[in-house]
């Protein structure tokens, strides 16, 4: 389960140099927005050059494509993901068969995934059809666009998107894929950032995006489970195998009865868990 | 008034990249880092126009720190760009 | 020349260094005290160099507490064009852009030798050009104060800048309209100068705090405006939002937490880059969380170290000189923030000296090679950019020492085969923290377990070099001139390294 995407422009050599520093659980190279109609080639010739001499460990490559004349510019056998941006079900049956074809003739090893982004109010409609097609294994919430379309002012509080946030969820969550909450726009206001996060992590989002390195901290750090989740997780798991060594069936933790779903969530929280370091 | 395209900028660890239409292949270079890097630089640019199989042309490098992958990259992006090369 | 003890040719006519530690088999040399007679009120300099007969080859001293707003230095450089004196050598502990009016008198050799702990600016270009006749030395703070105290520098005459003055000659840096901190690095030349002479703009009837004492002063001698205050600062104070640098900052504290350094009681200090401002700023977190206080914090200080100090994170604050406004007033208005002179600063002869007490320090580099040695004094280039500081002093006498450094930047890699120019031993070094990976020196063998269970990136240096070389590719080694133009004397008196000149 991803925390963190980073959004980088593709033609700046200076922010992908540094891609692997800044701890995010994926990094998105964007060749849409970020890059000026005029400098696509060279973004395009860029990104692939990158992609050539260095080896990502540890974090997802994922290209946003602006066109799907982007793909075999840029396909290649360290590419894992593909964002579509204003993700409808026509684009994904196309993009999906880009792609079939270009694994294909470079005999790439393996399947590259899709992060469907959408931003519309039909695709936000459609959201549950869009987690269930193939390759797709995220969905990400384009808040600002989806504002512009519904003609109304994004804001902090965010009351325009709460609907919008709820569709990803349940699609995402119905497809047992992630649900990527909408960037934080807003860089410099920390506080806000944290605020954002805690709402749409309560919501049920698992992952947000960034649009600057230093909003990964608090992102990773957010989307872990808490102590007070982690702690009652483990009583759960020790409970659970004393629970099966005594040949019982049924078990409590901190007096109240434990039934399958608790379990699930519980050994779901300690996966979460691995790897990060404690405060 | 000599036909010439760009590609790249002159940001930190970028390179500005003037590919002009001329006899023969030649390279120049300026670099912030032309003591330690400058004979690095001209090899990959060397080993890029040959791969493009470029010709008749000059080539201007004016480079702010770009590791290889950047110079590579510029260099395709300007001689895609003046058009000689189907690439 | 002879090989010395980091592998350096130095001239066969000085001493070599040994080790960090050789000096602990020395004997501490003190020569003896100059003494002063009742402090008399003059006009001006030209009055000074008329009375104490200042001529030809004489050494002047300085300290470099204005740094780029710095009045005096260039004063008296203009009286001793208008007198057409020769051969002096000049003694300010640092030298800034703003010095830039002295490189006539190196070029028409009215200065002809320079002895100094930090040189940046025109000037040092100018040195590294070859214009200055003798070679430059260049000392630690703790070893110039050494230097003079044992008769290794000798000052004829010491100029001390003080933002006020009172009637009896009494002097500091902190009362007056051009306030620059307290004075620590002129001590040892009010001390044992042949002759003390105070320049300020300011005289009071009574100071709130005594620096220099009055029974230790020759003249006085008041000018329009002694230095521009806001000239002290030496950047921004703001916190950098450079990802890059706060991925290091970061990483630096969550180094301290693994090897328990930060408790209650324990001492710090660190510099005043934006790297430093930044791992203030999680400590400060860290203690926060934890409701920690601290022992005391010590060195330049800057607005963020005040914040520590005054949100009661430590308890005391050892201040040897103001980097900012805001340490000049805390320093003026808190009891608890003390003045800490050269000598008990980092003297490696003073028993006591507060940076033997450091639990840990946080130091910058240009580069740092193979061997753990750091270099502070020369630039990729080989231009002269600075110089030691306290950074040698700190670095053997802090039980912690940790370098903070990019891998890289444009290109150009920070983790070297070999440095240039060895500031400050291997030896001395603990641990080097880049972005892309934490080293800690091999004969730690305690950090090393320490670290064993450690989250962090923890790699060798050598990989941290191959890393490096695999992304910028292998640079070519710049070629020097032959001819050495400086010296860099290590805390001891020792020779640890020469600066040549830069190839035309």
């Amino acid at each position: 389960m991803r925390k963190s995407l980073l959004f980088i422009p593709a033609n700046q050599p200076g922010m992908l140099q540094n891609v692997d520093i800044f701890q995010a659980d994926g990094i998105i190279f964007d060749l849409e927005d970020a890059v000026h109609l005029t400098e696509k080639d060279a973004a395009r010739d860029l990104l692939k050059s990158f992609f050539n001499s260095v080896e990502l460990k540890d974090v997802e490559a994922i290209v946003r494509i602006h066109h799907l004349d982007d793909i075999p510019a840029i396909i290649n056998p360290r590419l894992d993901t593909i964002c579509l941006p204003k993700a409808d079900l026509e684009g994904l049956k196309k993009l999906n068969r880009a792609l079939s074809t270009y694994e294909r003739k470079y005999r790439l090893s393996k399947k590259i995934g899709v992060i469907a982004l959408i931003e519309t109010p039909e695709s936000i409609l459609n959201a549950l059809a869009i987690a269930k097609a193939p390759r797709v294994n995220g969905i990400l919430l384009g808040g600002e666009d989806l504002s512009t379309s519904l003609h109304v002012m994004r804001t902090v509080e965010g009351k325009e998107i709460e609907f919008a946030r709820n569709m990803v969820i349940y699609a995402a969550k119905s497809a047992e894929i992630d649900a990527i909450d909408t960037p934080f726009t807003n860089v410099e206001d920390n506080k806000g950032l944290e605020t954002d996060i805690l709402h749409a992590k309560a919501l049920g989002m698992n992952a947000k995006a960034c649009i600057h390195p230093n909003q990964i901290e608090l992102v990773n750090r957010l989307f872990m489970p808490s102590l007070t989740e982690i702690e009652f997780a483990k009583k759960v798991v020790i409970a659970m195998e004393n629970a099966e060594k005594q040949g019982l069936g049924a078990f409590t933790v901190d007096g109240k009865m434990v039934d399958q779903p608790v379990i699930t969530r519980a050994l779901q929280v300690l996966k979460a868990s691995e790897g990060y370091e404690d405060d | 008034m000599k036909i010439f395209r760009t590609a790249g900028s002159y940001e930190s660890n970028d390179c500005l990249v003037t590919v002009t239409k001329a006899d023969g292949l030649t390279i120049e270079i300026e670099s912030v880092v032309f003591e330690e890097f400058g004979d690095q630089i001209y090899a990959v640019a060397l080993e890029t126009l040959k791969q493009l199989k470029a010709t008749n042309m000059h080539v201007h490098i004016k480079d702010k720190g770009a590791l290889d992958y950047t110079i590579r990259a510029r260099i395709k992006t300007a001689v895609k760009r003046l058009g000689d090369i189907r690439a | 020349m002879i090989k010395n003890g980091v592998g350096r040719w130095i001239p066969k006519s000085y001493t070599p260094f040994v080790s960090d530690d050789d000096f602990k088999s020395k004997k501490r040399k003190q020569v003896k005290k100059a003494s002063s007679g009742e402090t008399i009120f003059l006009q001006s300099l030209s009055e000074v160099f008329n009375k104490l007969n200042i001529k030809d080859g004489m050494t002047l001293s300085f300290h470099h507490h204005y740094r780029n707003g710095d009045h005096l230095l260039n004063m008296v450089a203009k009286e001793i064009v208008k007198r057409n004196l020769k051969n002096i050598t000049l003694a300010p502990s640092g030298i800034f852009p703003v010095h830039e009016p002295i490189i006539p008198l190196l070029l028409n050799k009215n200065v002809t030798q320079i002895v100094t702990n930090y040189v940046s600016g025109p000037v040092a270009e100018s040195i590294s050009r070859g214009d200055l006749e003798k070679v430059l030395i260049m000392d630690t703070h703790g070893g110039r104060a050494r230097a003079i105290e044992a008769g290794d520098l000798n000052i004829d005459i010491a100029f001390i800048a003080a933002s006020a003055v009172d009637k009896k000659g009494n002097a500091n840096g902190v009362d007056g309209k051009n306030p620059c901190g307290p004075l620590g690095y002129i001590i040892p030349d009010v001390l044992y100068a042949k002759h003390k002479v105070v320049v300020t703009d300011t005289i009071v009837s009574s100071l709130t705090t005594t620096e220099i004492n009055g029974n230790d002063v020759d003249y006085v001698v008041t000018v329009n405006a002694i230095g521009d205050s806001s000239g002290i600062e030496t950047g921004t104070t703001q916190m950098t939002r450079d990802p890059v640098q706060l991925k290091i900052a970061r990483d630096t504290v969550r180094l301290l937490k693994d090897l328990d350094v930060i408790q209650n009681g324990f001492s710090f200090q660190t510099g005043a880059g934006a790297t430093s401002i930044a791992v203030s700023h999680y400590l400060k977190d860290e203690m926060e969380k934890r409701q920690l206080k601290g022992r005391f914090v010590s060195g330049g200080i800057t607005a963020k170290i005040v914040e520590l100090f005054e949100s009661s994170y430590f308890a005391e604050l050892y201040d040897v000189q103001s980097f900012d406004l805001t340490a000049v007033n805390s320093y003026k208005n808190n009891q608890k923030h003390h003045f800490m002179d050269a000598s008990l600063y980092a003297n490696p002869f003073e028993p006591n000296n507060i940076a033997r007490q450091l639990d840990v320090v946080i130091l910058g580099a240009a580069e740092v090679d193979l061997d753990f040695n750091v270099n502070v004094t020369t630039s990729s280039t080989h231009q002269l950019i600075g110089g030691s500081g306290g950074h040698s002093d700190t670095a053997y006498e802090a039980k912690l020492t940790v370098i903070t450094t990019n891998l890289f930047k444009s290109r150009i890699p920070f983790i070297r085969q070999r440095v240039q120019t060895v500031s400050t031993p291997g030896s001395s070094v603990d641990v080097v923290v880049t972005e892309r990976g934490i080293a800690i020196n091999p004969k730690r063998t305690d950090l090393i377990e320490k670290l064993k269970d450690s989250q962090l990136n923890i790699v060798t240096i050598d990989e941290l070099y191959q890393l490096v070389t695999q992304i910028t590719g292998q640079p070519k080694s710049i070629s020097t001139s032959d001819k050495i133009i400086g010296l860099i004397r290590y805390r001891d008196g020792t020779i640890i390294d020469t600066i040549r000149e830069v190839k035309k």
